[in-house]
């Protein structure tokens, strides 16, 4: 983030420059600017509908935005054309989003895992399909990320015979395979019963130590303080206010993220 | 290769003819449909009885016709049922009967899937009220079931409306015999098959439009 | 009453209702792999984002489905030819009516499939960096199978009764061997009753298996 100090003092891996999305009349994210530097946990942090996963799903191109700019590593992605009467517009090959998907993976909130797949099926199909990697070679690279988030006795299960907290942690692993150089994940633990969500989280937790750039998108407040760098709340398609958790959490600057924390009554620190 | 004449006129000549096989072909549709859904009603409740011999005989029934061609039947009821009964039908009789007595399985199943689509919990609470097993189905199941046949049944109805053309089989004069007739009288078989395609899917596309416009009613009310 | 039912009839046509058989298989397999196949890419024209080739797709099943089966053998027999200036064998006519019929059918079979896999298995495989026609191949599809396995054998069944219709083209097919028995013996019950039987025979354990793949999806479900 620009306004606080940098983790890390390299340029960032991920920016994007008054980034703007609509669907048909409404304007959903409004201009959002946001620095992504290596190491990094930004922890997004809203009310329903304040644009939160729509701000991530542009991140990673699963929504094309319809204004401003992403720079992944410094490049800007998608070509701009110039019309005839000078005005501008941007064109994403799909060559190029696919790049840009390898390199910023993302874990959802339904899994989306493939059903006719095992769980090592499932982590291997990328490395097979997109890396061109060998089948032994991806194999045990696939063994060894779903040993990472503690389930190496699950490899041949399929994922409907999973629980849905080893549903999310299969597709963790599925993510961490591809060597994403930054890895989103929208609201992971949502759709999970209440005693399953905090293997997930561990399991994230044990990324943070790692050193991974991660951006997450989550409703629990308590995670997002533990976890993130930093805490950006969106409220109606910008960024209301952003801080370190310290920040945000204890020491609020503006009225309506007081009023969110103060609403979100599951948030102890 | 030669170029081919096209020449509609000579059929067209015969529009008698076609607008009598039309109303053939209406004729045997409305007829086996009617006779069809009073036979599906029967049988439906056959398979869904109690008693196991007759839920045996629904079962049965369903899955003979399920199983054969359709022009088996057509043929059976023309040929080999005289034998039986002594009674010789006529075409048009026949063609009703073997596709009354086979569209009355498709309505029965049609009837089954709808009424077993209704959840259990809808009879837990209609029979929780104290109500009895006719009362409930007839105020609480069908009324629900009824909205979810729709689509099918009116599936089922054009395929009634179909293969009413195996009734030229048997020398009825519904469209496709009548059809058969012109082609061999002006030697036009290219224009006379593709007018009667075009007859038959005029037909059944007005038709399936129509319906569509009353299922979507249906789903909104 | 008092007809007596001639069984030393059943197994003196037997031999020649097996030719039929024979004839019967040969036209069900080639058509049922021609329609697959070719409903494939016609489903794929249904959901094109090239507006004229939807449409192209679209006009192709509605052809189809709302003209009878029957009409559309005719065609290709006796119409057809006078268009491309070749005579077909009735075979071959046969074959290319119902392959093409079934063709429409599978394409609708296809796309319902392809639109009820969630957009979320789109996303997961994009989000690794799958390419549509990658995610597509190894994602959608084999769920397509899985899902519509039992929507394929149910056509199966209907492809095997379709061609009893080659029978009124004269091809030499089950229904057509009944046909010409009967007219030559004179024993239309016993030859169109054991016509009927040979078809259940060939025919029921598809749909039984159609239904134990039903219940069996419905159950994991």
């Amino acid at each position: 983030m620009s306004e606080i100090a940098p983790s890390t003092t390299d340029a960032p891996i991920l920016r994007s420059e008054n980034l703007r999305k609509s669907f048909g009349p409404i304007e959903v994210l409004k201009g959002i600017d946001l620095d992504v530097k290596r190491g990094d946990r930004i922890a997004i942090i809203g009310g329903s509908g304040s644009g939160k996963s729509t701000l991530l799903r542009c991140l990673n191109f699963m929504e094309l935005p319809t204004g401003g700019k992403v720079f992944l590593e410094g490049e800007r992605i998608g070509t701009v054309r110039t019309a005839r009467d000078g005005s501008q517009s941007v064109t994403y090959s799909e060559r190029e989003l696919m790049s840009v998907r390898r390199r910023v993976g993302m874990v959802f909130q339904q899994f989306n895992l493939f059903p006719h797949m095992s769980s090592i099926e499932n982590v291997m199909e990328g490395l097979v399909t997109v890396m061109r990697r060998p089948k032994s070679e991806a194999r045990a690279r696939a063994a060894h990320e779903l040993e990472r988030v503690g389930l190496s006795d699950k490899l041949d299960v399929y994922p409907g015979r999973l629980s849905g907290g080893q549903q999310q942690r299969v597709a963790i692993a599925r993510a961490l395979a591809m060597d994403p150089e930054v890895l989103l994940f929208d609201e992971p633990t949502s759709s999970l019963d209440p005693e399953l969500v905090g293997e997930v989280l561990r399991t994230i937790l044990t990324l943070a130590e790692d050193g991974r750039t991660m951006l997450l998108v989550t409703h629990e407040l308590g995670f997002a303080y533990r976890f993130a760098t930093h805490v950006i709340y969106l409220y109606d398609g910008v960024v209301h206010e952003t801080g370190t958790g310290e920040q945000i959490f204890r020491n609020p600057q503006k009225e309506k993220t007081r009023a969110f924390i103060a609403r979100s009554s599951e948030f102890s620190l | 290769m030669q170029q081919y004449e096209w020449d509609f006129g000579a059929v067209l000549a015969y529009w008698p003819m076609l607008l009598h096989g039309l109303w053939g072909t209406v004729a045997i549709s409305a007829l086996a449909i009617l006779f069809g859904i009073v036979g599906g009603g029967l049988v439906a409740a056959m398979r869904m009885s109690r008693h196991v011999a007759l839920r045996t005989i629904g079962t049965a029934y369903i899955e003979f016709y399920r199983n054969t061609p359709g022009i088996v039947h057509f043929f059976w009821v023309y040929y080999a049922l005289p034998v039986i009964t002594n009674v010789k039908l006529g075409p048009l009789e026949a063609a009703v009967v073997a596709l009354a007595t086979q569209s009355s399985a498709f309505y029965a199943e049609v009837l089954r899937g709808g009424i077993q689509s209704i959840v259990r919990g809808q009879w837990e609470g209609a029979t929780a009220l104290g109500m009895s097993r006719a009362d409930a189905l007839r105020r609480i199941i069908v009324p629900q079931a009824a909205r979810r046949m729709v689509a099918p049944f009116v599936e089922r109805s054009f395929e009634i409306v179909k293969t009413s053309s195996l009734a030229s089989t048997l020398a009825y004069g519904e469209l496709l015999y009548q059809g058969m007739q012109i082609a061999s009288i002006t030697y036009r078989p290219l224009e006379t098959y593709s007018l009667l395609a075009l007859i038959y899917f005029a037909l059944l596309y007005v038709l399936s439009s129509l319906a569509k416009i009353l299922e979507d009613r249906l789903q909104e009310a | 009453m008092g007809y007596q039912f001639d069984f030393s009839m059943v197994v003196k046509i037997l031999p020649v209702l097996w030719r039929g058989v024979l004839v019967t298989l040969e036209l069900w397999v080639i058509c049922l792999a021609v329609g697959l196949v070719l409903g494939f890419f016609v489903s794929l024209a249904r959901i094109s984002p090239f507006a004229p080739v939807r449409l192209a797709g679209r006009s192709f099943v509605e052809l189809f489905r709302n003209i009878p089966a029957l009409i559309q053998l005719i065609w290709f027999f006796y119409a057809f030819p006078i268009l491309i200036g070749a005579q077909l064998t009735p075979f071959v006519a046969a074959a290319l009516g119902i392959s093409l019929n079934t063709a429409a059918f599978s394409a609708e079979i296809y796309r319902s499939g392809i639109q009820s896999i969630e957009r979320g298995q789109w996303e997961g495989a994009m989000a690794i960096g799958m390419s549509r026609a990658d995610t597509f191949r190894r994602v959608i599809l084999p769920q397509v199978f899985r899902r519509m396995l039992p929507a394929f054998t149910n056509r199966a069944v209907e492809v095997a009764k379709v061609t009893s219709l080659a029978s009124v083209l004269s091809v030499h097919e089950l229904m057509y061997q009944g046909r010409v028995l009967s007219s030559t013996y004179y024993r239309p019950l016993e030859i169109l009753t054991t016509v009927g039987v040979v078809y259940l025979v060939m025919i029921y354990p598809m749909t039984w298996t159609s239904s134990a793949l039903e219940r069996r999806m419905r159950r994991k479900a």
